[in-house]
C-alpha cells in the first residue's frame, strides 16, 4: 500500500516536472492581497483580481505552459491581518507572489516577510517611498507609484502656481506620515513653507473641525495626505465650508478615478493630481477598460488596477525567461528585462525595485468639459520617467552600489 | 486669551461643530433608546437602516427625480416600513428570549444589508447635493456655518425632544410604557399591544433612516456609513443608559462636544475618546448616566 502511494506521487511529481521544470511545485500561485470590504475596496478590491487574471489570460500562460493560480484575501487594513493571511499563503498554501496590497502599513510588514521567506512582492496599491529606499528588499518590485511621485507631481506644480504655504490633513499612519513629509520636503525645496499638520485617525466621517483647524491656519493651501473615502469627504465638506471661497486652495495628493467619480465633477472640478495611469489616454488603455469595466459593475479601471495588470504581465515574462519561482532570482530576472506592456509603454525597473515610467498631472474636468460618462481628466503635464521618481542615489536603499 | 493654545474664538467654532456631530449621534441613540425600552431589543441593524435612508434619498431623487425635501418624508416612511416586516417576520418570535437573540438576528441582518449594497454599489459612495435653498453660509464672525449644518441641529433637536415628549407626557407614550412593564394587563384593556409594538419598531427605525437623510448632504452615500457610525452611536446609548430616551439626547450631544474638543487637542485620539468615556462611565455607574439599575 505504501508502496503503491509512493510509486503514484512519484509518478505525479513526473507528470508534473515534465511540464514545468521550473517551478517548484508546478505552479505559479499569486496571492492578490487588499482592501476587499473597506475603503479602499473601490481603488483595489475586487478590481486588482480581475486584472491580475486578465493578465494571465493576455500572456497566454497555459498555451506557454505556466500554470497559475490566482487566489485573493482581505486585510481589512490591520497590518497584523495582512501578515497572517501572507505566513499562511506561504507556509501553508505555496503562493509564490503577493501582489498589489495597498495601505502602507500593511505593505511594510508584508515586505519584511517575503524576504524572510524568498518569496516575491510585486506592490501595486502601496504608496509609501520606504517600500524601494530605507525599506528595500531583493525581493520586492515597486510598480505603479509612490509618494515621493506624487509629491513631485502635484505639489511642485502647485508651488510653481504661487501655493507656498502649506497645512496638511494628514491620515494618522505610515502612509499619511510618509506623503507628507515627502510633500513637506517638496514645498520646502522650493521656498516654500509648513504652518501646520493636524493628524486624523483613519476613516473619519467628518472633517469639519479639522478643516477649520486649516482654515485658521491662514495657509495658501491645504494638502489632503489621505486616500479614498477620506480624501472624498473631506473635499465635499471644503466645499461645505467655503475653503475655496476664502480663498484657500485645496491639493488632494492622491486621487483615483473612482474618487472623482464618487465626488462628481461639479465638487471635484478643477482639482490637480498625479497619476501614473487614465482609463482614456490612448486606444490600448480604452480596450483594456472596455473588457475590466463590465466585470466590476462598470467602474473603471484606477491605476492600481493597471499596475496590477502590468506587474503581473512583466513577472510573467520573467517566468518564463527565467523558468523558476524562487523569490530573489526572480525578481532579478525582472530587473534585467526591459518592460514593454499596453498600458504603461516600455520602461524599466531599476535596482532598487522601482518600476520607472512617466507620470502624469491631471486636472479634473468642469461639468460643461465631460462630453461623456467617466470623462473626468485633463493632462495638463507630462512628467518624463526620468524625472517622475525619485534619483536612485537618494532613496536610501541598500541594493543600490555607491559610486 | 488662549486656552492651551488655542484662541477662544476658534475654540467656539469647534463646540458649535461638536454639536452638530452631536445631532447625529442623538437622533441615532435615541432611536436605539426607544426599541430597547419598549422591545427589548438591541437593535444592531439600526447603522444599516440610517444607511438605508441615505440610499433611499439618492435613489428617490436618481429614478424618480424626487427632491431632497420629499426624501425627509418619503425615505424615513419606506425604511419604516422595511422595519415592520423585519419586525413581523423575524423580530417578534425573540422577545421571550434573551438579549443576546436579538442582538445576533439584527446584527446578521446588518451584515447582509450592508454587503448587498457594497456587492451593487461598491465602496467610494454616491454623490448627494446640499438642496438650493440651504447652500451657502453665514460668517459668525468666528466661524463660517454652513446653512445645511444649522438646519440639521435644529431640526435634530426639534425630533428628539418631540420624541421625548410623545413617549414621556402623551397618553399615547403611557401606554407605551405601560405596554412594556405588563403587556397582559395593557392588552386586557382593550389596547393592541403586538400591533403597537410592531409601530414602535417601524418609528424607530424610521427615525434612523431620517438621520440617513440629513446626512446624505454631508457624507458621500456609501454602504460603509452606518457601519462606521454604529459602534460609536452604541457607546453613546451605553454611556447614556440603556433605554433612556433623555439620557440619549444628553449623552449624545455631550459626547458630540467632547469629541469635538478632542478634535481640537489631540486629533489622533478623536476616534476612541469615546470608548474611553464608555469604560470610565461603566466602572462608576454600571446603569450609565441616566439609566435605572435593575
Amino acid at each position: 500500500m505504501k508502496l503503491k502511494t509512493a510509486l503514484a506521487l512519484l509518478a505525479l511529481a513526473g507528470m508534473t516536472g515534465v511540464a514545468n521544470a521550473q517551478l517548484s511545485d508546478g505552479v505559479l500561485k499569486i496571492g492578490v492581497l487588499n482592501d476587499q470590504s473597506g475603503l479602499y475596496a473601490d481603488v483595489t478590491g475586487q478590481g486588482s483580481v480581475i486584472a491580475a487574471r486578465m493578465a494571465v489570460e493576455d500572456f497566454g500562460a497555459a498555451a506557454k505552459g505556466i500554470k497559475v493560480e490566482i487566489v485573493f484575501a482581505d486585510h481589512q487594513n490591520k497590518p497584523d491581518v495582512g501578515s497572517a493571511i501572507v505566513r499562511q499563503w506561504i507556509d501553508r498554501d505555496g503562493v509564490d507572489v503577493i501582489a498589489d496590497v495597498p495601505t502602507s502599513s500593511v505593505a511594510l510588514a508584508v515586505n519584511e516577510i517575503v524576504k524572510e521567506k524568498n518569496k516575491m512582492f510585486l506592490v501595486s496599491g502601496a504608496a509609501s517611498a520606504a517600500l524601494t529606499g530605507s525599506a528595500c528588499t531583493p525581493n520586492t518590485v515597486h510598480w505603479t507609484y509612490d509618494n515621493w511621485a506624487l509629491a513631485n507631481g502635484t505639489a511642485k506644480a502647485i508651488v510653481q502656481a504661487g501655493g507656498d504655504s502649506w497645512y496638511f490633513l494628514t491620515a494618522d499612519y505610515a502612509f499619511g506620515h510618509d506623503l507628507e513629509a515627502q510633500v513637506a520636503a517638496v514645498v520646502k525645496g522650493a521656498n516654500g513653507k509648513v504652518v501646520g499638520a493636524v493628524r486624523h485617525p483613519l476613516s473619519t466621517a467628518d472633517f469639519s473641525s479639522f478643516l477649520l483647524q486649516a482654515q485658521a491656519s491662514k495657509a495658501k493651501v491645504i494638502g489632503l495626505a489621505n486616500a479614498g473615502g477620506d480624501t472624498t469627504n473631506a473635499i465635499k465638506q471644503a466645499g461645505e465650508f467655503g475653503i475655496a471661497k476664502g480663498g484657500q486652495k485645496l491639493a488632494g495628493l492622491l486621487i483615483f478615478v473612482t474618487d472623482v467619480h464618487s465626488l462628481g465633477l461639479q465638487i471635484a472640478q478643477g482639482l490637480q493630481f498625479t497619476e501614473s495611469f487614465y482609463w482614456d489616454q490612448n486606444d490600448a488603455s480604452r480596450a483594456f477598460t472596455k473588457r475590466f469595466a463590465p466585470q466590476v459593475k462598470g467602474n473603471h479601471p484606477t491605476m492600481i488596477h493597471a499596475g496590477v495588470y502590468a506587474g503581473v504581465t512583466h513577472l510573467l515574462k520573467a517566468v518564463e525567461a527565467a523558468k523558476t519561482d524562487d523569490g530573489a532570482k526572480l525578481v532579478a530576472k525582472m530587473k534585467e528585462l526591459p518592460t514593454d506592456d499596453p498600458l504603461f509603454g516600455k520602461g524599466r525597473i531599476r535596482e532598487d525595485g522601482r518600476k520607472v515610467h512617466d507620470m502624469y498631472l491631471f486636472e479634473a474636468k468642469t461639468p460643461a468639459e465631460s462630453k461623456h460618462p467617466w470623462d473626468y481628466y485633463k493632462l495638463v503635464r507630462t512628467i518624463p520617467a526620468a524625472e517622475a521618481f525619485r534619483p536612485l542615489a537618494d532613496g536610501g536603499c541598500s541594493l543600490v552600489k555607491k559610486g | 486669551m488662549d486656552f492651551f493654545g488655542i484662541p477662544p474664538q476658534a475654540l467656539l467654532g469647534q463646540l458649535l461643530l461638536g454639536l452638530i456631530n452631536g445631532a447625529f449621534y442623538a437622533m441615532l441613540s435615541l432611536g436605539l433608546a426607544v426599541i430597547f425600552g419598549m422591545l427589548n431589543i438591541i437593535n444592531f441593524t439600526h447603522g444599516a437602516q440610517y444607511m438605508m435612508g441615505a440610499f433611499a434619498a439618492y435613489f428617490l431623487l436618481h429614478y424618480l427625480g424626487l427632491g431632497y425635501w420629499w426624501a425627509l418624508i418619503l425615505a424615513p416612511i419606506g425604511v419604516g416600513a422595511v422595519g415592520v416586516a423585519i419586525e413581523r417576520t423575524m423580530l417578534r418570535h425573540l422577545y421571550k428570549l434573551d438579549h443576546l437573540y436579538g442582538l445576533l438576528l439584527t446584527f446578521g441582518l446588518a451584515l447582509v444589508v450592508q454587503g448587498l449594497f457594497q456587492n451593487e454599489f461598491g465602496s467610494s459612495g454616491l454623490p448627494y447635493r446640499i438642496p438650493a435653498e440651504l447652500q451657502g453660509g453665514q460668517n459668525l464672525g468666528f466661524m463660517f456655518l454652513p446653512n445645511y449644518r444649522a438646519w440639521v441641529v435644529l431640526v435634530s433637536l426639534a425630533v428628539c425632544l418631540a420624541t421625548w415628549f410623545l413617549i414621556e407626557r402623551t397618553r399615547l407614550g403611557a401606554y407605551l410604557r405601560a405596554a412594556t412593564e405588563n403587556p397582559a394587563l395593557v392588552q386586557a384593556f382593550g389596547i393592541n399591544v403586538p400591533r403597537m409594538i410592531t409601530l414602535t419598531y417601524g418609528f424607530g427605525v424610521a427615525l434612523a433612516a431620517f438621520a440617513g437623510v440629513l446626512a446624505a448632504p454631508i457624507y458621500q452615500v456609501n454602504p460603509l456609513m452606518g457601519s462606521n457610525l454604529i459602534i460609536i452611536v452604541f457607546a453613546v446609548v451605553v454611556i447614556g443608559g440603556m433605554g433612556s430616551i433623555m439620557g440619549a439626547i444628553l449623552t449624545g450631544f455631550g459626547l458630540g462636544l467632547i469629541e469635538g474638543l478632542t478634535k481640537v487637542f489631540y486629533p489622533e485620539a478623536s476616534s476612541t475618546v469615546i470608548f474611553v468615556i464608555m469604560a470610565l462611565v461603566l466602572l462608576v455607574k454600571p446603569a450609565g448616566l441616566f439609566g435605572r439599575t435593575a
